[in-house]
Formats: structure tokens, C-alpha cells, sequence
């Protein structure tokens, strides 16, 4: 672990984004205590305070550092809170998709035959069809709200994760430990869980990772056309949403710093992804 | 080869009809057909009188016989909102969105192999680092993100291109076109280099990944112990042998193109099938949503059969294997 820190920091660009990625978790969980206001209670906005460019004092008495949007809400605040959901949706539709597409990869090297052939065929039909599509589709029919929009990005990204852990379990099972570890009496649950699966797990962290940063590009762009949570709780992709017809007359913060801070995150999210790969792979290592 | 293209034809049809057995199921069966087909403020008498039509009182697999008939005679309903036929809206906005697709992957493919191919070909230039830079954010960053950024610089900061619509169009066929009008293209310009960016990038770091590992080959050896110039070696060699996997990524990528549209045309104003589905979806038009999934599945399959076949006259490896 020592040893994989010290890789890790030798490239600076890496160290910076990982930092990047603990500072604005750290913001988004903290929002609460380091924002001027809370962007949800419809009391504390003012319309007089709406679209206000950036470092105007409002009716609250703080300096609006980042400006305020068309409802007056502080555009700092609701960036925070924005990324709150944003990261939220992002995590948990990564998670279940991460858990949903390991098992089945593992299952259809496992148990091979007509379940294999049945899982891996519709992963890869899943894989030539575009993810937006289909998160659009569910979108549609399921209506909007958490659980639909967390089934969509799960549905769009399972099959990334499936071929991922296929393609590491059917490799790592050719192997002599898992040919010792057959050998034992132990059940073949508990050969595929103690030592398949840890096997498998540095390819699908490095999906995962890179999988998180599309689920909130994905995210972000359902709530951008309308498609993704309830304006009540906007997330970044509806605060760019709600800007944008605003810049055409020149108000352009209210699109422009969510924006800003969508982008670094994800930017963020994928170096940090790029450079586990590169320390995953056996062949880059020295 | 026959034998290759009458199985790959068979395995598309068998695809298609997955695909129809996907949207029936997702449309008809989890959701209520009868909202799917009778809109909300139709009458008793219309709703019992298309429950009939439409077989609704009878078992599913039956409904499913029914669908796939209407789906094959082009029935794909009528639009709530427009009380036109799906298929004919469908086709009526179709133009607009292959024309932005089309011209996006063009960009893509012009500007983006030359690129690449340079990137590859000289990888430690500083040129090339810039190039590889610039394909990373082109991978990572959303497109209707950039789409933002392209309005907000060249059409209200510096206003030398138009954001919205689609300017004056030529009908040739009885389509309307724009990129035969001056106007025309300066309306395209920012959808399509929008749309395009995603294809450029993957293109760049594809033809750089060849390109370098063909620089690298006996072929290249020998063309330059021959004397060619590097420029003819590119040219001849290394953008013949890197053309295989780039046909395969390009018609992939136009597929997918279509789909991303959506997001393109909803920032632009599009007036393509894109826009049509969000309108669809934004004013629960289900009619209109099934007729363009089922018409983007058809043109996926389709895509993708033209690609295999592009790709067994492209590769002799795979025709010769075949012919056997």
C-alpha cells in the first residue's frame, strides 16, 4: 500500500486531480456548514437578489461571490449542493452498477454454457447501443425521481462492468491458485468469493472509477434536457440548464461556474482513473 | 463471402427482432398500452373502439404477433400532439439530423485522422502532447457542456456564427437542405463541430495507436529502404492498414451519433428527430417515443450490417476465410 502511495505521487498531475476529488467531496459533504445559505429553503430567497452578477452584496448581507441565479438562490451555495446530488447519483449508480455487472461477468465465466452465452451476448448488444439512448428510454417510461434516474445509469452502465469482470475471471480462473484452491474441499462459493473476486477487482476499481465520472456526466446531461431529477433539488446539469437562457443576454455565471465545476470534477475523476490503470497494469510496471 | 453476408443478414433480422420484442415489452407490457395509444381526453366510445382495433383484450403474445404486422406494413401509430403519423414525422425530421450527423462525422474524419496520424507519427513533438491533451477533454467533458461554451464564444461573445435552427434551406427532392446555402452552413458550423467532438477524439487516439505500430513494421522498413518519402509512406501504407479498424469505429460512431443528437439539437434547436424525441418524452407523447426507438434500432442494425460487409471487402483475411 506504502509502496503504491509512492507511485502514485510521483505523477503530480494524478496527485493533483486526487486532491481535487477529495476537496470537492469534502465541500459537497460539508455544504451545510460552509454555505452562506441553503439554496432549498424557499424563505431564504429573495427575488430582488435574482441574477445578480458575481460579488454582489444581497438582502442577506454576504457577498455573492459566484453571482446568483434567475431565483435569487447563491450560486456558491447551490454549486455545493448541486455537487452534493450530482456526486450522490454518480456514487450510488455506480456502486449498484459495479456490484450488478461483477456478478453477472463472474456468474457467466463461472458457470459457462448457455448462461454464459445468453449474459455475454446481451452485454454486448447493451455495449453497441449508445448508453444515452437508453438511459433516455427509461427515463421516459419510468418518470423522474431518484430510483428511475439510478435504474437508467445503472441499466447504460452494468454491461461495462460485466465485460470488464468476464474478462478477468475467465483469465484469472486458467491460473494454478485457483487450481490448488479447487483441489481443497472447499465449497466453490467461497473459491469464487475469497479468491476469484479480489483477483478480479483491480480492472473493475479502474472501470469503476471511470464509470462514476460518466454516471454524472450522464446525470447531468438527462437533468440539462429536463429528463433527470425534480427542479426541486437541482443538481449541476439543471443549474447549467437553468442558466442557459440567460447567456444569450450576456448573464453568463449562472451557466458558466456550474459548469466549471462539473468539468474539474469529472476531469478530475478520469486522471485519477488513467493513473490506477497505468499502476494496475503489470506491463507499464518497472 | 455470400455465405458470410446471407448470415450476417440473418443475425441483423434476428437483432431486429429482439429489439421489437425489447420496445413491446418496455412500452406495452410495464407501461399501460392504453396510454400509449389513446390519448388521455379521447372519448369512451374512441377508447373502447381502439381498444378493439388494437386487440388490447387479447393475450400478450398475440398483441406481440399484432405489433410486429402493423410495425412491418409501417403503422407505427399516430402522434397525440400532432395527429399526424409517427412514421411521417419521423421521416419529415430525419433529413436535418443524418445531415448534422453526417456533416459531424466528416469533421471528425478529416480533421481528426490527420491529426491522429501526425500524433502518431511524431509522438514526442509538442504538437502532438497538445493534440493528445486536447483528445483527453474531448473524451472526458459532456457534450452539452461544450455545446454551451461553442454558443457563449462564437455567437453571443463574438457573434460570427448563429446558434438556433436551421437558416435557409434548398429543397432538392422535396427535402429541405441546408448545407447547400451559405446561410445554410454557417447554421450548421456549431452543431456539427458540437456533435463532432466526441468522434474526433476517439478518431485522433485510434489513428495514433495505429500509426504507431505500423511506423514500427517491416512494411515501413522496407518502403523507406526503397526511398519513398515519409509523406508517400503515410499516405500509401499506413493509412491503408489503419483504415480497417477506423471503417469499423466510424460506422459505430455514426450510429451513435444519431443518438447524441439528442443532445446536440435540444442545445441548438435542431429541428431533427433528436428534438422530436424530447419534445415526445416532455409532452408524453408515447406513440412518437416507440416509432423513433424502433426506427434508431432499424438504422443500428443496419449501420452495423454495413459495416461487417464494408469490413470483408476491406480485409482479404476474412474474405478468403469465408470463401472456404
Amino acid at each position: 500500500m506504502a509502496a503504491f502511495w509512492r507511485d502514485y505521487r510521483e505523477n503530480w498531475v494524478a496527485t493533483l486531480a486526487l486532491v481535487v476529488v477529495v476537496l470537492i467531496v469534502v465541500a459537497a459533504l460539508a455544504a451545510p456548514l460552509i454555505t452562506p445559505q441553503d439554496p432549498y429553503d424557499l424563505a431564504n430567497l429573495n427575488l430582488r437578489d435574482a441574477r445578480r452578477p458575481p460579488g454582489f452584496v444581497g438582502s442577506g448581507g454576504y457577498v455573492h461571490w459566484l453571482g446568483t441565479d434567475a431565483q435569487g438562490r447563491d450560486l456558491f451555495s447551490a454549486i455545493l449542493y448541486g455537487l452534493r446530488i450530482s456526486l450522490q447519483m454518480g456514487i450510488a449508480a455506480g456502486a449498484v452498477a459495479f456490484g450488478i455487472g461483477t456478478a453477472l461477468g463472474i456468474m457467466a465465466a463461472n458457470i459457462g454454457g448457455a448462461i454464459e452465452q445468453g449474459i455475454m451476448r446481451l452485454v454486448d448488444l447493451q455495449l453497441s447501443f449508445p448508453a444515452i439512448l437508453l438511459a433516455l428510454v427509461l427515463v421516459a417510461m419510468l418518470g423522474q425521481g431518484r430510483v428511475p434516474l439510478i435504474i437508467a445509469l445503472v441499466t447504460a452502465q452494468y454491461a461495462y462492468f460485466a465485460r470488464t469482470a468476464y474478462g478477468a475471471a475467465t483469465a484469472e480462473r486458467q491460473k494454478d491458485y485457483i487450481e490448488a484452491a479447487r483441489a481443497t474441499p472447499l465449497p466453490g462459493r467461497s473459491i469464487v468469493l475469497r479468491h476469484l473476486l479480489p483477483n478480479c477487482l483491480p480492472p473493475l476499481i479502474v472501470v469503476g472509477t471511470v464509470q462514476i465520472a460518466n454516471a454524472i456526466s450522464l446525470e447531468a446531461t438527462l437533468s440539462f434536457l429536463g429528463l433527470g431529477l425534480p427542479p426541486t433539488e437541482p443538481s449541476l446539469g439543471m443549474l447549467i440548464a437553468n442558466g442557459f437562457q440567460y447567456m444569450m443576454s450576456g448573464r453568463t455565471w449562472i451557466s458558466v461556474y456550474p459548469g466549471i465545476a462539473l468539468i474539474v470534477l469529472i476531469v478530475a475523476i478520469n486522471v485519477v482513473g488513467d493513473q490506477l490503470r497505468d499502476q494496475f497494469n503489470p506491463r507499464l510496471r518497472r | 463471402m455470400l455465405g458470410y453476408i446471407i448470415q450476417r443478414l440473418i443475425q441483423a433480422g434476428f437483432v431486429m427482432l429482439a429489439m421489437s420484442l425489447l420496445v413491446f415489452l418496455g412500452v406495452y407490457a410495464i407501461g399501460n398500452p392504453i396510454d400509449v395509444l389513446i390519448s388521455p381526453d379521447a372519448t369512451q366510445d374512441i377508447r373502447e373502439a381502439t381498444i378493439r382495433h388494437y386487440g388490447l383484450d387479447q393475450p400478450l403474445w398475440r398483441q406481440y404477433i399484432a405489433f410486429l404486422e402493423r410495425l412491418l406494413q409501417g403503422d407505427l401509430g399516430r402522434s397525440f400532439v400532432l395527429n399526424i403519423p409517427v412514421l411521417q414525422l419521423v421521416l419529415s425530421r430525419l433529413p436535418a439530423t443524418l445531415e448534422l450527423a453526417l456533416a459531424s462525422v466528416l469533421i471528425g474524419a478529416f480533421v481528426g485522422i490527420p491529426l491522429g496520424v501526425y500524433a502518431g507519427y511524431r509522438p514526442d513533438s509538442a504538437a502532438s502532447k497538445t493534440i493528445m491533451a486536447a483528445s483527453v477533454l474531448g473524451f472526458s467533458v459532456p457534450t452539452f457542456w461544450v455545446g454551451l461554451i461553442l454558443i457563449l464564444t462564437f455567437a453571443v461573445n463574438l457573434d460570427w456564427l448563429p446558434a438556433g435552427d436551421r437558416g435557409t434551406t434548398i429543397e432538392v427532392f422535396g427535402i429541405g437542405w441546408s448545407f447547400l446555402t451559405w446561410d445554410g452552413l454557417r447554421f450548421l458550423a456549431l452543431p456539427a463541430l458540437n456533435l463532432s467532438l466526441f468522434k474526433l477524439a476517439m478518431l485522433i487516439r485510434l489513428s495514433r495507436a495505429g500509426t504507431r505500430e505500423i511506423m514500427l513494421s517491416d512494411t515501413v522498413k522496407f518502403a523507406r529502404a526503397a526511398g519513398l518519402s515519409d509523406f508517400t509512406i503515410l499516405r500509401r501504407h499506413v493509412l491503408r492498414l489503419i483504415s480497417i479498424p477506423l471503417v469499423t469505429v466510424f460506422g459505430l460512431e455514426f450510429g451513435s451519433t444519431l443518438a447524441f443528437a439528442v443532445v446536440t439539437e435540444t442545445i441548438f434547436s435542431w429541428p431533427g428527430v433528436g428534438k422530436l424525441i424530447i419534445d415526445s418524452i416532455t409532452s408524453l407523447d408515447r406513440p412518437v417515443m416507440v416509432g423513433y426507438l424502433v426506427l434508431v434500432a432499424f438504422f443500428f442494425v443496419t449501420i452495423n450490417l454495413m459495416v461487417d460487409l464494408t469490413y470483408a471487402v476491406l480485409d482479404p483475411r476474412l474474405r478468403r476465410g469465408r470463401r472456404v
